[in-house]
Formats: structure tokens, sequence, C-alpha cells
């Protein structure tokens, strides 16, 4: 049985600049499923981003109903967003966004800081359990700089991980590692999705969206294409396929 | 849509019941957290906090010089007694050059014998009548004051005799050549070091034998040596050395230090009533209580202390905008970190708190050192500078509670910038 996990019905987001009303989302409609794994692609300037950040529960919908694991996100003030966010869902960022001179551990255990319900020796032992699903295993004292961009993100998913959400909401996830780095991330997050994890991937790379198992195209606000990947690629043999390291 | 509003109550719920644990948590964990981000910048902290370090330092030491120059002053007017109650002469006519009060010749001894017999508040009573001259014995001499008195002066002024003995009513009727020395001017008299008792010197050109010497009292705190004195019954200097009738001032003491108002009026009754002074005239005299004077010197010290604790805190205020706006930079320099501890779940208030705890954190250490290098500028003045200084508790609470909520005011503008950033701008802040 597949229960749902998003719901997002027909909605719609404008934004007043000025004396003009910008339409950024004209109507929109998909649900995704626990266990699915979803890139949501789309040129710039399709609502990608407004999109994103509806779906992070950072935003609300101006017209519409947006229903994240059975709650109307609608209705939620600022606080409760705040901790749907906490609760429910597994920021990855582009930019991987961990806090400079902090280390991986105290990195991971961010989310958790915010959640009163957890002790401080569970904090410890979850974000240790959440390194070493993303095999960062003896890196935990690292800080940012003293880590590699694929670690960085890597870390960063370990912090998504860490207060089991329904869903893992990556935006560009890959944008700014090479292409080694970006298969192996995908990989990581094959994984995931094989163990469970519901993953909701933005990217506007077409590559990248071959290994999710749907694919909802987004173009000028309204959803163009939402596709179920027939043949999707699994990100290890491709990590296999490529040529070997460069040694110079 | 039913099952969405249950989940709902049942997260109120649950929320209601975890409050209190939620504060003490988020509270420690805040706590932390603003100590790791201090660390991180550890000499801006440092410098962010100087300015407090400053003001509290500051404060606390002006406050102790205060208080301490306050306590030696009431110290040394208590020494002289208490309950001491000065007459003075002064002048009633209205207009012309006001000149000192002791060289009016109003008091006499007719009103000594008013005052014994009229002012029953008054315990004991003794008349002044002093000359400066050059005291000479053998080689050595040594210009000094000679003060006339009756033998009730000494336990007036709280003197004491530590050799030989205090001269008699009977030398005071006899005008007997006799006196007391003070350490001062025995150590310029007798440079060898020999007893001057029983020895006899001169006060000008009067022989007076040393019966007893003062017990000594040292310098008071307006800087007057009060050991440079001889003592000699008040008929002796008024006969023999003055030619006078007159007495440069009276001094009493009050029954008890309560009833120093009532022996003042009583005084001012009986000397009126000697000195013919008709109603609406003014006083030719003039009396004075140690109170008044406490009162007085400790309103001057009281002022200086205001005055030096208000410009001490003045860079307690500066120290707070050295705060803001520390906090300010780093609210903007840390407008990512902001947006990524919103997007994974920080509420406003955790923004503010962490802020503000931040500022607080700044100030108090801030205060804390500020507290421990004032009480040691307390204790080394003294020390080095020769000033009494006392350390008042209050001062420090005052100062600390103060940096405390100064903390708190200049970090809660920055800490509101901070909690009112729009999680998506925050992310994408470069």
């Amino acid at each position: 049985m597949s229960s749902k996990i998003l719901e997002i019905k027909d909605v719609k987001r404008e934004f007043i600049m000025g004396t003009e009303t910008v339409r950024a989302l004209k109507g929109v409609s998909f649900d995704v499923n626990a266990g699915e794994f979803v890139t949501i692609m789309g040129s710039s300037g399709s609502g990608k981003t407004t999109l994103l950040n509806m779906l992070g529960c950072l935003d609300k919908p101006t017209e519409g109903t947006y229903m994240l694991d059975n709650v109307n996100v609608k209705e939620l003030s600022k606080d409760e967003l705040a901790k749907l966010r906490n609760t429910k869902i597994g920021f990855v960022f582009q930019a991987y966004n961990l806090l400079p001179r902090t280390t991986a551990l105290e990195n991971v255990e961010l989310p958790l800081l915010y959640n009163p319900l957890i002790s401080s020796q569970e904090r410890r032992d979850r974000a240790i359990a959440a390194l070493q699903a993303v095999k960062l295993d003896g890196r935990f004292d690292h800080t940012p700089n003293q880590l590699s961009g694929g670690q960085q993100q890597r870390v960063a998913i370990a912090r998504a991980l860490v207060n089991e959400p329904v869903m893992i909401l990556a935006d560009e996830a890959t944008g700014n590692l090479d292409t080694r780095t970006s298969y192996e991330i995908m990989s990581l997050m094959q994984e995931l999705n094989g163990n469970g994890k519901t993953i909701v991937f933005v990217t506007h790379e077409p590559d990248i969206a071959g290994f999710s198992t749907r694919t909802v195209m987004l173009r000028d606000g309204k959803v163009q294409k939402d596709t179920q990947n027939e043949n999707r690629r699994s990100a290890k043999e491709a990590l296999a396929s490529l040529p070997e390291t460069d040694d110079y | 849509m039913k099952t969405a509003a249950l989940q709902k109550r049942h997260w109120h719920h649950c929320r209601k019941q975890t409050i209190i644990k939620k504060i003490d948590m988020k509270i420690i964990n805040l706590i932390l957290l603003a100590i790791k981000a201090l660390q991180r910048n550890k000499l801006r902290a440092l410098l962010t906090m100087l300015g407090i370090i400053i003001g509290v330092a500051s404060v606390i030491t002006m406050m102790s010089i205060g208080e301490g120059s306050k306590q030696s002053i009431n110290n040394s007017l208590s020494s002289m007694g208490s309950n001491m109650i000065t007459i003075m002469p002064q002048s009633n006519e209205p207009g012309g050059a006001r000149i000192m009060g002791s060289s009016f010749k109003t008091l006499t001894i007719k009103d000594v014998e008013a005052l014994k017999k009229n002012a029953p508040h008054i315990a004991m009573i003794s008349p002044l009548a002093s000359s400066s001259g050059q005291s000479i014995n053998a080689g050595a001499n040594w210009p000094t004051t000679i003060q006339g008195v009756s033998p009730e002066y000494l336990e007036i002024r709280k003197l004491s005799v530590k050799d030989g003995i205090i001269f008699s009513d009977q030398d005071v009727k006899s005008s007997a050549k006799v006196c007391l020395l003070g350490k001062t001017v025995v150590d310029n008299l007798f440079p060898g070091g020999e007893s001057p008792l029983g020895k006899v010197i001169r006060f000008g050109k009067i022989p007076l034998q040393v019966i007893g010497v003062l017990t000594p009292k040292g310098t008071s705190n307006f800087g007057q040596d009060q050991d440079d004195i001889i003592i000699a019954p008040y008929t002796t200097i008024q006969k023999r050395v003055l030619s006078s009738i007159y007495f440069s001032q009276i001094y009493a003491s009050a029954t008890k230090e309560d009833d120093s108002d009532a022996a003042v009026d009583e005084a001012t009754v009986a000397l009126k009533a000697t000195h013919k002074i008709r109603e609406g005239q003014e006083n030719d005299f003039q009396i004075r209580t140690q109170a008044e004077l406490m009162t007085m010197l400790n309103s001057t010290s009281s002022m200086m202390t205001a005055l030096l604790t208000a410009v001490a805190s003045i860079s307690l205020v500066i120290g707070g905008i050295g705060i803001m706006n520390i906090m300010y930079v780093s609210v903007t320099e840390r407008t990512r970190e902001i947006g990524l501890r919103m997007s994974i779940g920080a509420r406003g208030i955790d923004i503010l708190l962490q802020f503000l705890i931040e500022a607080v954190m700044i100030s108090v250490t801030g205060g804390v050192i500020g507290v421990v290098l004032g009480i040691s500028a307390a204790i080394i003045i003294p020390a080095m500078l020769n000033w009494p200084t006392v350390i008042s508790e209050s001062s420090i609470v005052i100062s600390f509670l103060v940096c405390a909520v100064t903390g708190i005011f200049f970090g809660y503008y920055p800490a509101m910038k901070a909690s009112g950033l729009d999680p998506i701008e925050a992310l994408r802040y470069e």
C-alpha cells in the first residue's frame, strides 16, 4: 500500500511586486507517495524555486491546498511551520549550508537541537548513526573546510536524515559537484530511497533525473509533464562505467 | 480533512505537555550555542567586552573611593567627639567687610558661666584662647600653637594624656605656668629623646613647666597635624600671653549625641541673654554641632562620588552601544546561518533568544571581568596612592545588574532583526 506523503491540489502562488502581480505558480497539482524518488525539473523561471519553497514549508500557497503527511500547511502559523520543517522535512541545499568552524557531528546534531523532546545523549547517538549512514565514519570532528565538496554534501545529507523526516527535499544538491561526486551522491540517494525514504529532488540536469523513479516537468508555472521513469539508471553502475580517475 | 484536524489537535496537546521541559532544555542549549559562537570569535568578543569591562571596573572603583573618603571623614569627625558643640563669635553688623569669626571679641568667661548654669544639656564646657608663637627649649625651638583651655577640653576633644597629668582647676584659678605637649612639639624640642616631664620650656617669653605629654592623634583628614599643639590653662594664656579677656571659641559637649539640638537651643537662649541680643537682631555668635559638620562634609563627598560615577556610567553605555554594533555585524554576517537554522526548524523566538543570549553573555562576562578589576583596583589604590577605599556590595550588585540590562537592551534590536528575517531570502543571501 502506498500512502500519500504530498498532496498538491491546484496550488497557485502570486507575488505582488509594486503594482504588478507576478504569478509564479498557476495551478500545480500532483501527489507523491511514500517511497517515491521524484525529480522536479524545469528551466529557470518555470516556478521551480517557488514550488520548492512551498514544498519545504518555507512559503505558503496563495490558493489551493498543500497537504504534507496529512497536515494542511496553509492553516499553520509560522511557529507551527517551523516545527513541521523540523520533524517532517530534511533539507539538502546546493551550497551545503553547513555551519563554518563547526564539526561535522555538531552540524548533523543541529536539527535535533530544536526538538526539545530529544536528550543530548540521544542527539549525539542519532547524529553518529546518520553520519555512518552516509559513510563518513571517522570524520566526526572535521570542520567543513577540512572536507571535500562531496563529503560536505554527505554531511548535509546526514543532517537531513537525522530527524527521520518523511521526505528529503534536495535543491540542486549536485549542482556544485563534479560528475563523479554527483554520481556518488546520487548513489547514496538511491540507497536511501531503496531503504524506503521518500525523496523530492529539484534539478535542471536531465542526466540526474534519470536516476529517479519519476520526473515532474514544470514550465511557466504549470506541470508540463509527469512521467514514470521506465528505464531508471543505477547510479552505482553509472559510477563504475565512468573512466578511471585521471592520475596527473 | 478530518484526520488532519485530529492530528493538529493532538499536536497542540503534546505542545502543552512539554512546554516546561521545552523551555528548560532550550535555554541550556542556547547558552551552549552562545558560548560556542563567542569562542569562534574570541578576540572580537573580548574587544566588544572591553567597553563593559572598563565601565563596570571604573564604576566600582569610583564608588569605593567615594565610600572610602566618606567613611574616613566620618571616622575622624567622630574621633573628635560626635556630641561636640562649637561656639564661635561672629559679626552682627549688617554690611561691611566680613572677617574671620575668631577675630571678633564677643565671647568671655561670663558666657561660659551662663552656659554652665542655664544649659542643662551641656555636660562639659571649655573656653579656648589660642595664640601662635615660638616654643623654645634650650637650643631647640619650634613654631606652634598654644591653646588655653580648661581641663574638660581634653575629654570634649577626645584627647588623652600619655605621660604625666592634666592641670587642675586650681591651676586654672592661679594661672599656673604649666603645659601639656603634643608629640610633634616634644619631638622638636627634645630631639635627644629625653623625657620632657618636669622640664621648663618657654612659649615666647613665658616659661611653662611640662606636666604631661598628649597621646598622638596623627594627621587629621584635612591634612592638619593634630599633635602640633601645646595645651595650657586658659587663664595663663589670657593673662600672660594674650592680655585679653576674650575667647576665640567655646567648646562644649552635649550630654548625649541626640541632645545636641536641645543643647544648641539652650546655649542660643543663654548667650542671647548675656549678649543682650534683641528680638530680630542678628546673633553675634554662631553655634555648630559636629553632626552638622558631618552632614556638610558628607554631602560634598557624596556629590563628588555621584559625579565620578556618572562619568563612569557613560562608558558603560558606550560599551552597550559597542555590543549593539557587533551584534548587528554578527547578524548580517550570519544571515545564511540564520536561514539554515530556520529551514531546519528554528522558530523566530529561538533565533531571537540565540542572539539575545549571545549579547547578554558578552555583557555579563565583561561585567564579571569588570567587577574583578574594579575590586582589584579598590584594593591596590590604598596601597599605591594612600587613598582610603571601601568596596561597597551595592556598587557591585548595581553595576552588574546594569550591565546585564545593557546586554538585553542593546542586544534586543539586533536579535529582533535576526528573528524577523525571511528564511527564503536568508538562505540565498550572498
